[in-house]
């Protein structure tokens, strides 16, 4: 059942996520994504990770995407006028990715690390909620507290940056 | 057929669970869905009451139809049934420079997350040994703010998909006022996080059966009705509720509690901050293009998280459907029923307390509704978590 719940969301995902390339309206890219991205929940969450999944529902699809939404409907962009294709782009284009993905195929087919399977969990199920808050608040205590003054420092050079053109 | 097998088929673990989970799902749907018709027709008779009207009062049997001589008004109680037979006979009209497919896809984006809201709260302890709850998952209260940040999708689209200016202006309200209230809603549960323990809501509500409601910082340990007979007893347990810890941790967690219930009016959209559907202003904010079932489905939408958010309120800060005295459903299926009523009754209270407010306080300016959740709330929510932390660490030491 599991296994039916992954390819269920992959596919939807993977299909999702070719629209966003597609589509011409930029709102319907937009919500590809959002759609996108709730699939990628929907398989943390078929993981056991329930709580990495509703984050990335809560963080991804609610917040950061609304914004691109709201900006997209605030710029009020045009449809995409369909190009034609350059042949000789598209035969670049596909020799990078094929080339790519047959150094990957390679990795992962010869590398030892890959051709173990990861164990199962074994034990009592425990929280996830409680296991991250241990991990980042516990153990990687400094390098959590360090990105915390990044982001800090980024968001008063933001609001820095918006009053002097204000001005 | 044979019947045993059946049985036996019924009762395996995961085939109970499932057709547990769809019987459940499907009565709860069907009694919220009930409860929103009741609902507005609350509304339209506590506003009258409150503006000196009678309000409806004639839809009843028309007997009249019938032959009779007269008509049964029933107070009114038919315009519950009138009001959606109207709206889903009108003609579903579609104006012709919209967007088709955003246009027919924002009503049910509005409708949808108030609905999976219910799946996490608990509505009652348990019945016949059934949890009644759909989804008791570990990150519950998480799942309730990612499901109704989601919710600012289909007002935004509807105000942009009827490409006419009102809606467009509305829904863009919408979007800034939904993500401010946001952060607010979010950190406003923090302290409860830290004193509970958990992101549980039926861990939380345990909590609250143990230590007293998060709004009521008193709480006599291990009261029953049996100790109204025994006042040694009685005073034991009125002497064991007292506790420095819960009057000072009472501060916080009433903070939180009234950011909580202000951001929850702020995200429904509900009067004192419906600047989306300001109609003096906007004609009827982004479902103006809308007509028959879509409206419908606004309203619903509407008054369906409304449902929500005071289920999610009564869950997290007034026990759940816990009562003091009554024991929950592990007692027999009566006290099973009777907790349901019990959650059911103090969500109609919060409902009823949303309806008065409505009534009650005129519209906020749009500018006001922004400082009050950026330069209030926020930096009190903030604030107020930090609180929360130096009385537990001072407590526990």
């Amino acid at each position: 059942m599991i296994l039916a719940a992954f390819w269920f969301f992959a596919t939807l995902m993977l299909l999702f996520g070719v629209s966003v390339l597609v589509l011409k309206n930029p709102v319907s890219c937009a919500m590809s994504l959002v759609m996108s991205f709730i699939c990628l929940a929907g398989l943390f969450v078929t993981l056991d990770a329930t709580f990495i999944g509703v984050i990335q529902v809560l963080v991804y699809a609610g917040a950061v995407m609304v914004l691109f939404l709201f900006i997209i409907m605030l710029l009020d962009l045009r449809e995409e006028k369909s190009r034609r294709l350059n042949f000789g782009a598209t035969l670049g284009g596909l020799l990078v990715v094929a080339s790519f993905l047959s150094i990957l195929t390679q990795v992962i087919l010869t590398n030892p690390a890959f051709a173990i399977p990861t164990p199962t969990l074994e034990g009592p199920p425990v929280s996830d909620v409680k296991m991250i808050g241990m991990t980042l608040f516990h153990s990687f205590r400094l390098p959590f507290e360090i990105i915390g003054v990044l982001l800090l420092s980024a968001t008063v050079g933001v609001i820095v940056l918006s009053r002097r053109t204000l001005r | 057929m044979d019947t045993a097998l059946i049985l036996h088929f019924l009762t395996t673990p995961l085939v109970f669970l499932i057709w547990t989970t769809f019987l459940k799902t499907f009565i709860l749907l069907n009694v919220v869905l009930g409860v929103v018709s009741v609902t507005v027709f609350a509304e339209r008779k506590v506003s009258a009451f409150i503006q000196d009207r009678t309000g409806p009062n004639r839809v009843g049997i028309p007997m009249t139809l019938l032959g009779g001589k007269k008509d049964i008004p029933f107070w009114g109680l038919g315009q519950m049934i009138a009001d959606p037979v109207k709206l889903l006979t009108k003609e579903n009209f579609v104006p012709a420079g919209v967007n088709k497919f955003f246009f027919w896809l924002a009503p049910k984006l509005v409708l949808l997350p108030p609905l999976l809201v219910l799946a996490v709260l608990p509505f009652g302890s348990s019945l016949f040994g059934v949890e009644m709850t759909i989804a008791n998952i570990n990150a519950g209260v998480l799942f309730i703010f990612a499901v109704t940040s989601l919710s600012v999708y289909g007002i935004t689209i509807a105000g942009w998909a009827s490409n006419s200016k009102f809606p467009f202006i509305g829904g863009i309200r919408s979007s800034s006022q939904m993500i401010s209230y946001e952060l607010a809603l979010g950190l406003s549960i923090i302290p409860i996080f830290m004193v509970c323990g958990t992101l549980n809501i039926n861990e939380i509500i345990d909590w609250q059966i143990k230590n007293g409601w998060l709004v009521a910082p008193y709480w006599p340990h291990g009261f029953s009705l049996g100790q109204l007979l025994h006042p040694h007893d009685l005073i034991h347990s009125l002497v064991a509720g007292v506790s420095l810890e819960r009057f000072l941790l009472w501060i916080p967690l009433m903070i939180s509690f009234v950011i909580f219930l202000v951001s929850i009016f702020a995200e429904t959209n509900r009067l004192p901050f419906d600047l989306p559907e300001a109609e003096q202003e906007l004609v009827g904010g982004y479902h103006t293009e809308y007509s028959s079932m879509n409206f419908a489905s606004f309203f619903l939408g509407e008054y369906a998280a409304m449902f929500a958010g005071s289920g999610a309120i009564v869950s997290i800060f007034l026990g759940g459907w816990s009562l003091p005295i009554i024991p929950d459903g592990s007692q027999g299926w009566f006290w099973g029923l009777v907790n349901i009523g019990v959650w059911f009754a103090k969500v109609s209270v919060i409902l009823l307390f949303m309806i008065w407010i409505r009534w009650t306080l005129p519209r906020f300016r749009y500018d006001q509704l922004m400082k009050l959740g950026w330069l209030g709330f926020f930096p009190i929510a903030l604030f107020n978590i930090f609180l929360t932390a130096v009385i537990l660490a001072v407590v526990h030491h």
